[in-house]
């Protein structure tokens, strides 16, 4: 075992413990370890390349990628080192001259297994997505039913379609996310299927995902039975009643190759329970307290393995004031023993708020239009300029705009227009790249445009070959389709 | 000369087990599967039970092969290098006609020399085991029942008679037998890995057939006698919980046995998860192992078992398994009448997993009688060690990364399997080539996120290692490719790179 004794270290260099390193380092505390255990840093946001996140952070909305790359190159110019392809095996208090260290445990290719000692650690492992199992679908077990996720790893990173004929199950945003992904790389995807009566993702996902693509989304149905012995074959799909239970009758059969689930997400608390930190059932992370500090002094966590958040801006947010906690713990480490752990009340105002936003998605029925007496017609739309999704209501009287509400900022309003008259989208994809390690690198329509040109711009992406080095924002194809707009990386490529 | 002295058909834990011990002798032997692994049949899902051999009629083969192979098991766990523990069972009595039916299995145990076998009174029953059913009665405790991984137990005895020159035929589906001068034609279609239109019929002969089908053993048996043998798949389905909730009841918990089998039973597996099943269902379809909604529901209803408060919200996966049911009433293991040198060891059901060490041997001594073979000098009992990384200390795991930086290398971030374990697995013979392979050899993709995140770290592996493409890797063989192609495809068309 090494003698040096660290400071902090961040288990996980996805947005949270990125987040969380800048703010140890802003608050004054040097001597920090990122373990992360990929090949790079950025966790699940690198295969994110969808739009739509860092409004709040950033003030302007970004992909997955660019999202992680900002936090990535700010722990690059502040020097906070890191570990890659690291896992964390094992995390354990121990007492040493009368005060209580953390040993933590982790093995890599290149470091082999080390033994490292720190004052503190902050939990920062983000979430994993619910397995079949978990849903105890009858049928065989073949082939082809994957998590949304890995579906999205398949095709955004390694550049592999796992299906052609696609249901799926659930419509958290992964789930929708990947329907419009799938369907942009030629897949036809049936349906979403949706147990509940309204859906678990954002109203602009929907909007944007299944929507435009005319994919149908089923609320209050299931999937009740899978066939197929070596590939799926097809879904048997049902309508539940009040109770969630499908209603003899309403079974059809939709044939597909493909079930992709995206039926919820976990916090990965492996190494959180191992180390018999307090858990709470509500929100399947640990019970911390309001320095989100854990039942074990000096370890804090913060991000989705917290609690699942819908935006990474929030994950950030947090991370920020996890790394503010432990910086204040390092600085006191010396004067106090803190024990090997403390009570904590799992019932705070907090962890009941993080609870709540787990239980309670918000439920749309979008894209509603009223037929006014006047003749004008009024659509009812949810923004799709950011997360916050305002319900926009739009109304036309001889295809000119007389009045736009609900809108709370004036993009909601320019949005709103552009929707009734002309709709644009900006579109993200992957091209192959030459001369990298990495088979494709993620891009997207420098602006948005027009909603008709979106089948052309896929089209036209098939045909790229970019060649490494690419940079972020490096044109990859200028003037798409013809609507003046350039394609423009999202990722680098070396 | 015939092509073999002995092929085996089916190579499950029961075809595995008697390879492996007629490789003692100097025989030339093969295995003919119709999979692309051993152990896809009934090997591949059962309770991973060791039973203790209580509960077969005494005087029957189920009984004394139990027994048997329940005492040999230790020893050859610790040969082959697969984990064995013997984490004791019980018998919960629910009601009073339970403890009459109590007593007796504990008289019918001894009768089949089970040893340590006791009756527990509610109170020492809910002491050692508190998530009892609140019913409980009493219990018959057995401290030899045991629990082991049945896909290790498969591929290591299969893996330890190819070590010893048992040639093993995967994807080579037996179509039909003829009886020939002093042996036997065996005709074939051999499948080939990828592509259809390269299978093949193929033709062997040997003096000796043994019958180690599985649920298919009644075709080949009848092919050769009016004696008729019919086995029918009884299925069982099963939910398995996380290992979260692999420590809600510390032995196998099993209900007072019925007609239909020893009932929903509870169990940690060797893994550390929690098995919750099977269901008994009789099928006509041999291939029938799907699972049902009534199945399901059977399983997670409560009360189904005899442990309360079973955190089914744990469960991570369900499957299906067929047993093969005979109708004799008990193994059917021996030469058919009629036909010399023709060797059964069919309806192989529940103990069959404990029981196979005993059958192979049994087996292996009908042979060895008929062909008098020298013994095989060259006869290796152990197997070179798999390197489990999470059960070295950590100087060990140290050394290993050392030499292989592989094996710091997680890969299954649930079960903490790290690359260099999952080379192994396809570098050994009769290595994995599937993810299912890599699966049940090392527990990858076993875990609570059941691949979702280590599918495609374990796909490239195999890719990488075996040289298939990444379209080509399947889950469980032709058919089940996991990727449809790559992206970017136009209909019918490659990308151009």
């Amino acid at each position: 075992m090494q003698n040096k004794i660290y400071d902090a270290i961040i288990v996980g260099g996805g947005p949270a413990g990125l987040a969380a390193a800048l703010s140890l380092k802003e608050n004054g505390i040097t001597d920090v370890l990122i373990l992360e255990r990929d090949k790079e840093l950025g966790g699940i946001l690198n295969q994110c390349i969808h739009n739509g996140f860092g409004l709040h952070t950033f003030n302007e909305e970004l992909t997955g990628p660019e999202y992680a790359a900002r936090y990535i190159q700010m722990v690059l110019t502040e020097k906070i080192p890191y570990q890659l392809e690291t896992m964390v095996m094992n995390i354990e208090p121990v007492e040493e001259n009368g005060t209580v260290i953390k040993v933590v445990t982790a093995t890599s290719t290149e470091y082999g297994m080390q033994l490292l000692k720190t004052k503190s650690v902050i939990l920062s492992m983000g979430c994993r997505e619910k397995p079949r199992g978990a849903l105890n679908i009858p049928g065989y077990r073949p082939a082809g039913i994957y998590s949304a996720g890995t579906a999205q790893k398949f095709v955004n990173i390694d550049g592999f379609m796992p299906g052609r004929e696609v249901v799926i199950l659930g419509s958290g945003d992964i789930g929708l996310i990947m329907a419009r992904r799938m369907t942009l790389e030629g897949a036809k995807v049936k349906l979403v299927a949706e147990i509940m009566p309204y859906s678990g993702g954002l109203k602009r996902n929907i909007v944007q995902c299944l929507d435009d693509f005319g994919i149908p989304l089923l609320l209050s149905h299931t999937v009740v039975e899978i066939k197929g012995k070596t590939r799926v074959e097809g879904v048997v799909i049902a309508k539940v009643d009040e109770n969630f239970r499908p209603i003899p009758g309403t079974e059809q059969e939709i044939s597909c190759d493909t079930l992709l689930l995206s039926v919820g997400l976990i916090p990965e608390n492996e190494l959180s329970r191992n180390m018999g930190l307090a858990m709470s059932p509500a929100t399947r992370g640990a019970v911390v307290d309001d320095d989100l500090q854990t039942s074990c002094p000096g370890v804090f966590a913060c991000g989705n393995v917290l609690h699942v958040h819908d935006l990474v801006d929030h994950v950030s947010e947090e991370a920020v004031e996890a790394g503010k906690h432990a910086a204040d713990y390092i600085k006191g480490f010396a004067a106090s023993d803190p024990g090997l752990t403390h009570d904590l009340d799992p019932d705070t105002a907090l962890m009941k708020k993080f609870a709540a936003r787990n239980a309670t998605r918000n439920g749309v029925n979008p894209n509603e239009t009223i037929e006014n007496a006047d003749g004008s017609k009024t659509f009812v739309l949810p923004c799709i300029n950011c997360p916050a999704g305002c319900i926009v209501n739009v109304t036309v009287k001889d295809g000119q705009v007389t009045e736009v509400s609900g809108n709370k900022c004036p993009r909601g309003e320019t949005y709103a227009r552009n929707e009734v008259t002309a709709p644009v989208r900006i579109v993200t994809s992957n091209v192959y790249v030459s001369g990298s390690d990495k088979p494709v690198v993620s891009v997207k329509t420098a602006e948005p445009i027009p909603k008709g040109s979106i089948d052309a711009c896929v089209e036209a992406l098939k045909n790229v070959t970019a060649k490494a080095p690419v940079k972020i924002g490096d044109v990859v194809l200028a003037n798409v389709a013809g609507t003046g707009i350039d394609v423009i990386a999202t990722a680098n490529a070396e | 000369m015939k092509d073999y002295d002995v092929i085996i058909i089916g190579a499950g834990v029961t075809g595995s087990a008697i390879a492996r011990e007629l490789s003692r002798y100097q025989l030339r032997i093969a295995v003919f599967d119709k999979n692309s692994d051993v152990g896809e049949g009934t090997s591949k899902a059962n309770s991973g039970i060791v039973h203790a051999g209580f509960d077969a009629k005494p005087g029957s083969l189920k009984a004394k092969l139990n027994v048997q192979g329940s005492e040999m098991m230790p020893k050859l766990a610790e040969d082959l290098g697969i984990p064995f523990m013997r984490n004791g069972s019980m018998v919960v009595a629910l009601s009073d006609e339970d403890v009459a039916h109590m007593n007796e299995l504990k008289q019918r145990g001894e009768e089949n020399g089970v040893k340590g076998l006791r009756i527990l009174s509610r109170e020492e029953a809910l002491e050692m085991e508190p998530n009892l059913s609140d019913d409980t009665k009493g219990a018959l405790f057995a401290p030899t029942g045991g629990i082991i991984c049945p896909f290790r137990l498969t591929n290591a005895m299969a893996e330890s008679a190819c070590v010893n020159g048992v040639k093993f035929h995967l994807l080579t589906e037996v179509t039909n037998i003829t009886r020939e001068e002093d042996g036997y034609r065996i005709d074939a279609m051999q499948k080939d890995e990828f592509d259809e239109a390269k299978d093949h019929t193929v033709s062997y002969t040997a003096t000796c057939i043994v019958n180690a089908a599985g649920v298919y053993a009644d075709i080949f048996h009848n092919m050769m006698t009016d004696d008729k043998l019919t086995i029918t798949p009884r299925k069982g389905e099963y939910c398995l919980l996380d290992v979260t909730a692999g420590k809600h009841v510390g032995r196998t918990i099993f209900r007072m046995p019925s007609a239909m089998g020893k009932g929903i039973l509870v169990s940690p597996t060797i893994h550390g998860n929690l098995l919750v099943g099977p269901t008994a269902t009789d099928l006509e379809d041999k291939e029938g192992n799907f699972t049902t909604k009534e199945g399901l529901d059977t399983v997670n209803r409560p009360g189904a078992s005899a442990v309360k408060d079973l955190p089914m919200r744990e469960v991570i996966t369900s499957f299906a398994g067929l047993r093969p049911h005979g109708d004799k009433g008990d193994f059917v293991i021996g030469e058919i009448e009629g036909a010399p040198n023709f060797i059964d060891a069919a309806a192989i059901e529940s103990p069959g997993l404990t029981a196979s060490p005993a059958i192979g041997v049994m087996v292996a001594d009908i042979i060895k009688e008929k062909l008098s073979p020298e013994e095989n000098p060259d006869f290796v009992p152990t197997l070179e060690p798999f390197s489990y990384m999470k059960l070295l200390p950590v100087e060990k795991q140290q050394q290993l990364i050392a030499k292989d930086p592989a094996y710091g290398n997680i890969i299954c971030r649930c079960a903490s399997i790290s690359e260099g374990e999952i080379l192994e697995t396809i570098r050994r013979p009769l290595g994995a080539r599937t993810l299912d392979g890599v699966k049940r050899r090392t527990g990858a993709n076993m875990g609570r996120c059941q691949g979702g995140f280590c599918y495609p770290k374990v796909m490239e592996i195999l890719s990488r290692e075996l040289g298939i493409p990444m379209d080509k890797i399947t889950k469980k063989g032709r058919g089940s490719e996991i990727l449809t192609g790559k992206i970017k495809q136009q209909e019918g068309q490659d990308h151009a790179e």
